[in-house]
């Protein structure tokens, strides 16, 4: 199958290791990694800053790249959250709506493409470490992922998952949230490193580096040992 | 227009007042542990309901319709209220509310007044109108007692002295109430507050409510509460007045049935309140002998004006919103500088109280869609407070800086080539810039920058 990625613009600038192990990934399962170079940002962050009109033009741009594209998948929960939940209240208003509701079902989040789409939940892949998986809130409650990520880490060979308490709170990130109100931004992570430092785990993934850069900017700070690491790059090793 | 939803025109910004109170260990602690306790047993009693989406749904559509169709809904509750023996009065603002109200207590020469809780006459400063007029309102809600006393200001729409925890509070009993001999377990305290209350219950004969929900098809009122002081002070007193929100009506008796399921299970895990008190007009021989009614706008027909947000009026002020809101567990509602504080707090205040005094009300959230979750009545909580930012930003109220860096990060992206030349610029740049973003760096490292972006890497292993 011909699928095109779709890295996200954090991803491609920050986190490229991520966009790396979903091609390796998939590559594995036999099909063909397409990336189209025109691509940028899904738009998330004006959209829910306010900046509608910049939203728009990014999902109009969004919308001319993957023309035609059949596959669509996406290593980050937050930014399908964005194209699901907000693209048809902004097709509304852009006259965009038969786009955008072809679209739609083209679109996967990575862990999705791989359960739902693919029908795979083993990749062969092996991560001797303690593992325990952050449950971001745009995967939990916007794409309602479920067990995906977890069935997806229970077959990878010598990993151990450790469960998360309170894993449904919010690590306090939240885009520009993270910044503008950063006392409670900082507040919030203190109680989810607390949680996450007392799995004992060694790693900390997500089917988002969002959160996760949060995370580990936070742990990182703090001294502590746990590294975070995205899905895609525990199922491509 | 006097809107009155709290002292936001002279509130601090969210973000300082919520720095402050971050660093109040003990309120905080006050607070998670509270919202959890709460949290734990809605959670339980929400379980237990197989039909919990199929009655949260029909909430929504029961609001939606209510409000819809307002006018008539407020005409004939005014008709049926009237026919039963009731008196309705129709306040445009929180001032001619209370006009109103204190006209009829001085009208019957009385000088005290019983009050079941209420967050509607927080909202109009009631008890700073009664007391201008020279009449005392006592709380008889144990926590708005506690508020009262302590002259401090609700922290939460359903447990206002959430903030407080029990050594707190009997130290403020053994202040107020004269009691030095007070011991330290619930049933002492609770026996004080009795003591205090029932006198007051017995010998004042003006009683005050707000209302839960206000019944169109017969013009009955209904409060639900957990301790039966408002049962008292709605059936003790010869007169009895309530103030309610217009968006408070809902068309048929029956109706009630969806929301009393709802209503408790939400705000305080419990399957059914303790007290349900509902009643209509006045009965010979049975309860007050007059009844008003001042049924208030204060803002509301301006919310409602707005299709995008005006699903904000749905609300039935359980308070499932704050207790499940990670961003109140950690401050409390103090830091929102309005009697309604949290999730809801932060999409009402702006809408009622005017944008210009509750700019960073929006921002307050990290739109993690937990309170949409759990909203009884389906409010998108999140969606309003983006349809808020966006107002912000397109009326020019955005911080300069703000929308210079989302026009240029929109510029950047606006084709793959320019995000690339970006990337390596800010890549170039970051050296000399240091590792420092302010308001992120305080607390979380930066990433170490890789040596290339994905899409470099992507072009060369072509």
């Amino acid at each position: 199958m011909l699928i095109s990625l779709f890295v996200a613009c954090y991803n491609d600038a920050l986190f490229p290791e991520t966009g790396k192990a979903v091609v390796r990934v998939l590559e594995r399962l036999g099909h063909t990694v397409e990336f189209r170079a025109a691509q940028t940002c899904c738009g998330q962050m004006h959209y829910n800053s306010g900046y509608h009109s910049e939203a728009i033009s990014l999902m109009r741009h969004f919308l001319d790249v993957f023309r035609g594209a059949q596959t669509i998948c996406v290593p980050s929960a937050s930014c399908v959250a964005m194209i699901r939940d907000h693209f048809p209240k902004m097709a509304a208003e852009a006259g965009l709506e038969r786009e955008v509701e072809e679209l739609l079902p083209r679109v996967f989040e990575f862990t999705e493409l791989l359960v739902d789409k693919l029908g795979v939940t083993d990749m062969g892949a092996s991560y001797p470490h303690t593992v325990t998986l952050h449950t971001s809130c745009h995967s939990l409650r916007a794409l309602q992922i479920g067990d995906r990520p977890e069935r997806l880490l229970k077959s990878v060979r010598g990993l151990e998952l450790i469960h998360l308490p309170g894993s449904d709170q919010c690590c306090g990130f939240g885009g520009t949230f993270a910044i503008k109100n950063a006392d409670v931004s900082t507040a919030m992570l203190a109680e989810k490193m607390d949680c996450i430092r007392g799995t004992g785990a060694e790693v900390c993934t997500a089917a988002d580096n969002s959160c996760l850069m949060h995370i580990g900017g936070g742990l990182s700070r703090a001294g502590a040992r746990v590294r975070c690491v995205h899905i895609a790059e525990i199922l491509a090793s | 227009m006097s809107i009155h939803v709290g002292d936001s025109e002279t509130a601090k910004a969210f973000p300082r007042a919520a720095r402050e109170l971050l660093g109040n260990e003990q309120l905080r602690r006050n607070v998670r542990r509270a919202t959890d306790t709460i949290r734990n047993k809605r959670a339980l009693v929400v379980g237990e309901t197989p039909d919990w989406e199929e009655l949260r749904e029909s909430a929504r559509q029961i609001k939606q319709r209510a409000l819809r169709n307002l006018d008539q809904y407020l005409e004939q509750f005014e008709e049926a209220c009237t026919r039963a023996g009731g008196v309705v009065h129709w306040a445009r603002d929180a001032d001619e509310a209370n006009r109103i109200i204190v006209g009829i207590i001085e009208g019957h020469g009385e000088k005290e007044v019983i009050k079941v809780k209420t967050m509607t006459s927080d909202e109009t400063r009631l008890n700073k109108a009664l007391e201008a007029a020279g009449i005392t309102p006592y709380e008889t809600d144990l926590a708005d007692l506690i508020i009262q006393l302590g002259q401090d200001k609700p922290s939460h729409i359903v447990v206002p002295a959430l903030h407080k925890n029990r050594a707190e509070i009997r130290e403020l009993f053994i202040r107020k109430m004269g009691l030095p001999g007070l011991g330290t377990e619930p049933e002492d305290l609770a026996a004080a507050a009795r003591a205090y209350l029932r006198e007051r219950f017995l010998r004042v004969k003006v009683g005050f409510s707000g209302a839960n929900f206000a019944v169109a098809e017969t013009g009955s009122v209904c409060v639900v509460e957990s301790e039966g002081n408002g049962r008292m002070c709605v059936s003790l007193p010869e007169i009895l007045i309530t103030m309610v929100g217009i968006e408070k009506v809902i068309p048929t008796f029956q109706d009630l049935e969806v929301f009393l399921q709802l209503l408790p299970r939400s705000a305080t895990g419990e399957r059914m309140n303790p007290y349900n008190s509902i009643w209509t007009g006045v009965t010979k021989g049975d309860g007050p002998r007059e009844f008003h009614v001042v049924l208030l706008d204060n803002g509301r027909t301006g919310v409602l004006a707005d299709p995008e947000s005006r699903e904000t009026l749905h609300c039935i002020r359980c308070g499932a919103c704050l207790n499940i809101c990670p961003v109140y567990r950690q401050t409390g509602g103090h830091a929102y500088g309005s009697i309604y504080s949290g999730p809801i707090g932060a999409i009402l205040t702006p809408q009622l109280h005017g944008m210009e005094h509750a700019q960073s009300l929006p921002y307050a959230s990290s739109l993690c869609g937990a309170c949409y979750e759990v909203c009884p009545v389906k409010i998108n909580i999140p969606e309003i407070l983006i349809h808020l930012r966006r107002e912000l930003v397109e009326s020019g109220q955005a911080p300069a800086m703000e929308k210079m860096g989302m026009k240029a990060a929109g510029f950047a992206m606006a084709s793959g080539d320019r995000l690339g030349a970006a990337e390596k610029l800010a890549r170039i740049g970051q050296p000399f810039a240091g590792p420092f973003v302010p308001g992120w760096s305080g607390s979380r490292d930066l990433p170490e920058p890789p040596k290339e972006s994905f899409r470099e890497w992507w072009a060369k292993r072509k």
